[in-house]
């Protein structure tokens, strides 16, 4: 239905310049097909991430997360990407992912307790339908391969999105992802978000291809590139992708271009590999400055309403924060309770082991 | 002669390969700019370039696969995966592959070249960074398989895996990368395969360990001293090949023996040392052999991981044990 209103003819599968609505000044490019309302509810879920994500690098500093991988720079990409899918759509995404997990009812405290490293940040509550975040790379885009055809199988119009980076379309499984969703036809949209990094690889050290976009052909499906750092061009491309999925037209690969302005993870050093200056020059080029100079240039910026979302956001971060830490850690009789459905005689006898401290 | 720890007497080993023999060639995901994701190969980009030290894509099969055609060919790769989690997306190379040319080509081809893999628990890292799947590797018929537990070692068994003239798969202890410092030698040396270390006598009970866990085991024989136990404590250093027979003359001498691994309990590589003991010196064994072992679970995350890795109590709760008979 949105796309009705959306429809920007992306799924000419070469397109000259990345798609783009708002300039990086904010001046719109071409006619805004989206309401005032949907702007700002794109700049708020903008917002929510990145003061989740700025808490966590400050919390993980203190020594109460585990490594944490942020990602500053990339929240249009995330937030504009889920902004056409429904509650009965699948997301299956990476572990820098937490903003789109989030739009798409993952609950802070699940990311956080998983920064905490307790495995029941995996448990979202019943009838979510986001994964929990892939930490290998590359294994999980087929899962949206899997849960696409599924949906088709049974005749319903759910889709599946999978996020995943550059450095992802390296490894086979995107290939064989691809190469499924093209030939089955299922409705799967592959999001990658390029943000120009794997840890210190480059991405022109990752694929000698012009355009990961560009890698759709081979499958027999569109690919496009979009400014992944304009919220409303990546909303219009993820809704036209969706819309071809829910109208059983196939998979999308959708590449959007951004770029990670922070470390890898916060164990991680960008020093030792590339130039900074880089990354200055990607914070002039920052989604949420982007889209709040459009508001403010037709005059519904409101700058204390974006204060008191973020604040918002970090009260509630720091509520799941408490919320994860006032949690007893998992027992060591509890870390055999999820393996199976019911324990094999193998489990319970080193249950019992583990709890008597082998004795 | 300096003292390193784990992380730098495996740099060095590398570095002196690189420099002496031009087919050496060190790949990996950000092996070279970063110095990979614990540091081991720090500087050996600068020095040798990145013909030599590769950053590859993030392709493990890749990875694998490349270098295999590159043993073949001629070179000597050291290929790094960065956990051993993300070793299981290249096993079809490793166990397809790698581990079999000799056999199917009747030594025609060959494939000598190193794995070089960081194992363990025990940092509270993230989900996948924490597996020990040596039993994975040491039940793949073709693959030899090291795990050092000292800076010493760790130079000598990786020198030695790169002289040798087959797949070695070398398992780096996470925990142990910077928590132990040695003196070793700046000029290149091997330690050879299949001889494991004692290291500690004793004459009561045995106590057999590898890689992360001989540094529990050796925490665990001081108290056991304190307590009037004399553990002997063995280093087995490879598990293929295995040093058997200092095993049997250990458990012959002791009567008793405790097997310490942190993988999971079932099919582990205890398993196999305790079927070696009970085959050749059954009756030798005043007492039932113990194993101490991970769980069958999924390696806890970091707030529950420690129920998972052994640890000096268990085991000396396990030699107790069998000093009770
Ligand atoms: C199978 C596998 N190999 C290696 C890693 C280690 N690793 C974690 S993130 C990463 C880089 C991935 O880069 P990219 O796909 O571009 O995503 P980004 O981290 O930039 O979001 C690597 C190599 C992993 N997690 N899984």
């Amino acid at each position: 239905m949105l796309v009705n209103k959306l429809r920007c003819r992306i799924t000419s599968a070469v397109m000259s310049e990345p798609l783009q609505y708002l300039s990086v000044a904010g001046d719109p490019v071409r006619e805004i097909p989206l309401s005032v309302e949907d702007l700002l509810l794109l700049y708020g879920n903008m917002a929510a991430g990145r003061a989740y994500d700025r808490k966590c690098t400050a919390l993980q500093l203190q020594g109460r997360l585990a490594t944490y991988a942020p990602f500053e720079g990339q929240e249009a990409a995330q937030i504009g990407s889920v902004f056409p899918l429904t509650a009965d759509d699948w997301v299956v995404a990476s572990y820098r992912d937490a903003a789109a997990m989030w739009a798409t009812g993952y609950p802070w405290v699940n990311l956080i307790l998983s920064r905490t490293g307790d495995e029941r940040g995996g448990c979202p509550p019943d009838g979510v339908r986001v994964l929990p975040p892939s930490i290998t790379v590359g294994g999980h885009m087929i899962h949206a391969v899997g849960l696409g055809w599924a949906e088709k199988i049974k005749g319903s119009k759910s889709v599946a999105m999978t996020f995943f980076g550059d450095g992802a379309t390296s490894e086979g499984d995107f290939h064989e992802a691809m190469n499924f969703a093209g030939v089955y036809g299922t409705p799967t949209v592959f999001v990658c978000q390029n943000n120009e990094w794997a840890i210190s690889m480059p991405r022109d050290r990752q694929t000698a291809s012009d355009t990961i976009a560009q890698k759709a052909a081979a499958y027999g499906m569109p690919g496009i590139q979009v400014d992944g750092n304009d919220v409303v061009a990546v909303a219009i491309a993820a809704a036209e992708a969706v819309d071809r999925a829910r109208e059983g037209q196939g998979p999308t690969l959708l590449e959007l271009l951004t770029y990670r302005v922070g470390p890898h993870t916060t164990t991680d050093d960008p020093g030792r590999y590339r130039d900074e200056e880089a990354s200055h020059q990607w914070r002039r080029r920052d989604p949420l400055s982007r889209l709040s100079a459009y508001l403010a240039s037709i005059g519904e910026w409101d700058e204390k309403w974006a204060e008191s979302v973020a604040a918002d956001t970090g009260a509630d971060v720091e509520r799941a924060v408490a919320e994860a830490e006032a949690l007893e850690p998992l027992t060591s009789e509890e870390i055999f309770t999820a393996m199976f459905a019911e324990p094999t005689s193998q489990l319970l006898e080193q249950q019992r082991m583990a709890v008597t401290d082998n004795g | 002669m300096a003292e390193l720890n784990i992380a730098q007497a495996i740099n060095g080993a590398l570095g002196s390969a690189l420099e002496s023999d031009p087919t050496v060639i060190v790949l990996g995901e950000d092996v070279g700019a970063t110095g990979g994701v614990f540091r081991v190969t720090d500087g050996l980009g600068e020095r040798f370039g990145p013909d030599r030290v590769v950053d590859t894509p993030v392709a493990e099969s890749g990875i694998i696969g490349a270098a295999f055609g590159m043993a073949i060919g001629g070179l000597k790769p050291v290929a790094e995966i960065q956990f051993m989690g993300f070793s299981y997306p290249a096993f079809d190379q490793i166990a397809n592959h790698v581990s079999r040319i000799r056999n199917r080509s009747r030594h025609r081809f060959t494939a000598p070249m190193v794995i070089r893999i960081p194992y363990g628990a025990g940092i509270g890292a993230a989900e996948h960074h924490s597996e020990s799947a040596e039993a994975i590797y040491a039940h793949t018929p073709g693959l030899k398989v090291v795990v050092p537990a000292s800076p010493y070692d760790a130079k000598g068994l990786l020198l030695e895996a790169i002289a040798d003239p087959d797949p070695v798969i070398f398992l780096e202890p996470i925990r142990l990368y910077r928590s132990i410092r040695q003196l070793v030698p700046d000029d290149p040396y091997t330690v050879p395969f299949g001889v494991a270390e004692i290291r500690r006598p004793g004459n009561d009970v045995t106590l057999i360990a590898y890689g992360a866990m001989v540094k529990e085991t050796l925490e665990a024989s001081e108290k056991l001293a304190a307590e009037g136990i004399g553990a002997e404590v063995l280093d087995l250093r490879s598990l293929v090949p295995l040093d058997a027979d200092t095993i049997i003359e250990s458990v012959e001498h002791t009567g008793r023996a405790v097997v310490i691994q942190e993988a999971p309990r079932t099919a582990g590589f205890a398993t196999e040392i305790v079927s070696q003991i009970q085959e050749r010196t059954l009756y030798s064994l005043a007492a039932p052999i113990q194993r101490v072992t991970g769980w069958d679970t999924v390696v806890p995350l970091r707030r529950a991981e420690h129920h998972f890795v052994p640890d000096a109590a268990r085991i000396v709760a396990a030699a107790r044990k069998t000093m009770e008979s």
